[in-house]
């Protein structure tokens, strides 16, 4: 099976590699590309533990072909920090224990970004039904939400990301 | 969890889609959203040698008004679906099942067409479609054909759709006034399908119903018309009385597979109920309440 050659952006920097039709959009974020921030949980895309932020929507890169990725622009939580100041949502997370093992954090961190652009200013409700393809078998939710809240009022009075 | 090894293709037209899928013949299989063929892929239990992806196809999305009907490209996502102010005006059933399916990643993936073709009893469009009167542009090598929903699902993930052929477009008839409508799903939780589900769709002339539509998901090998239960309203002023009879004939033709959502028996009582639920939510609607 020969090899495809696929280039993206991935946080910003476009990316060249060769893929097999077959990879994964996760295993090749992972092994090839060495961005390991981006976990591998449940592989049937319940979980939510892979999610990335592809062509400006959440999906779950367990179930996205790498070569889907060709020509698009590819987020992971390597990319949250800008110049060494994390983003809210990771300054929300700590703040508030929105973690405990942290296994689930970087899907939490890439969905509820892209959540709150897509919904600046959630109810609690809002954040629940919006991260409704993110588990988490430690927190019990209810840290995330407040962290995810947090990061909300904080990004409405900066005026960032 | 890795896939088999494949050839790909991702087309930008849909010619150029039907011609692979001509020449490629049944070792072909088309992917959409990629939700259940790539999972299905990863655990082996599809192991298509070649591989059409129609992602690059924009002519394939998209949501406009024609005529009476509303037409929606098939590979229009989930989430497009229920962002969509025409359908939640002009079709508004559609949108509030859509809601119901998977979770918001999936919803920017899965597509109505995936959905529809998959021919997954477990699926939720099948049965909004028989709700709703939708009717399905099919293209082959030879053309394009219109296939009713109603006779376009005839077993566990076999449909009228054939080998060379591709689903286009999803048409449905902009409701009338006086219509109301409800898809009541029961699942186990965010993401799960259906144990059982639901979907109405009627009319009312005064009090009186004039057509209604009742479909099931997930409660036989493919999404069911419940008839029957139509015909026993159709002409009636509908009260808790009837409703039950109606829940009772829709159970009569209920043939769920038992599995970790239930055994026959619970699944069939439950697509009962939510015919009730669906009945009762669509009357009020359309009541105006």
């Amino acid at each position: 099976m020969a090899n495809k050659p696929i280039s993206f952006t991935l946080n910003g920097e476009q990316v060249e590699t060769l893929v097999e039709t077959r990879e994964l959009l996760i295993h090749v974020l992972r092994e090839q590309l060495r961005q390991t921030g981006s976990h591998i949980g449940c592989e049937t895309s319940h979980c939510g533990a892979c999610t990335v932020d592809l062509n400006g929507k959440s999906v779950k890169s367990c179930t996205v072909l790498a070569v889907q990725a060709d020509g698009g622009k590819v987020l992971t939580v390597e990319g949250l920090a800008q110049n060494g100041t994390l983003h809210p949502l990771q300054e929300g997370f700590m703040q508030e224990h929105g973690l405990q093992c942290g296994f689930c954090t970087p899907g939490m961190l890439m969905r509820s970004y892209r959540f709150l652009q897509e919904n600046p200013k959630p109810t609690d409700d809002e954040v629940r039904m919006g991260m409704s393809g993110n588990l988490c078998r430690c927190t019990g939710y209810m840290n995330i939400v407040k962290a995810v809240q947090s990061a909300a009022k904080k990004i409405q009075t900066t005026g960032g990301k | 969890m890795i896939p088999g090894t494949f050839d790909y293709h991702a087309p930008s037209t849909v010619d150029e889609a039907i011609r692979l899928l001509s020449k490629l013949g049944d070792e072909a299989k088309v992917l959409a959203g990629g939700h259940s063929l790539l999972p299905m892929m990863k655990m082996r239990f599809a192991n298509p040698k070649y591989l059409i992806d129609l992602n690059r196809i924009d002519k394939l999305r998209g949501i406009r008004e024609q005529g009476g009907m509303i037409h929606i490209g098939a590979m229009t996502t989930e989430n497009d679906l229920i962002a969509s102010k025409l359908l939640q005006e002009k079709c508004p059933l559609l949108p509030e099942a859509a809601k119901l399916i998977a979770d918001p990643q999936v919803r920017n993936c899965g597509t109505i067409g995936g959905d529809i073709a998959h021919g997954d009893p477990g699926n939720d469009h099948p049965a909004v479609m028989l709700a709703s009167d939708a009717v399905f542009v099919l293209q082959g090598p030879g053309g394009e054909r219109q296939v009713p929903a109603d006779g376009f699902f005839h077993g566990l993930y076999y449909t009228e759709l054939a080998s060379d052929e591709l689903l286009t477009e999803i048409r449905i008839p902009v409701i009338s006034k006086g219509t109301g409508y409800a898809y009541c799903k029961l699942k186990r939780k965010t993401g799960d399908f259906a144990t059982a589900a639901a979907a109405v769709q009627l009319q009312l002339d005064g009090n009186t119903c004039k057509k209604i539509n009742i479909a099931l998901t997930n409660a036989a090998p493919t999404a069911l018309r419940a008839k029957e239960a139509e015909a026993l309203l159709t002409g009636k002023v509908i009260d808790e009385a009837l409703i039950d009879q109606a829940a009772q004939k829709a159970m009569a033709i209920c043939d769920p597979a038992e599995d970790q959502r239930g055994d026959r028996e619970y699944k069939t009582h439950m697509a009962g109920e939510m015919t009730r639920r669906a009945i009762r939510q669509a009357l009020a609607r359309a009541r105006g309440k």
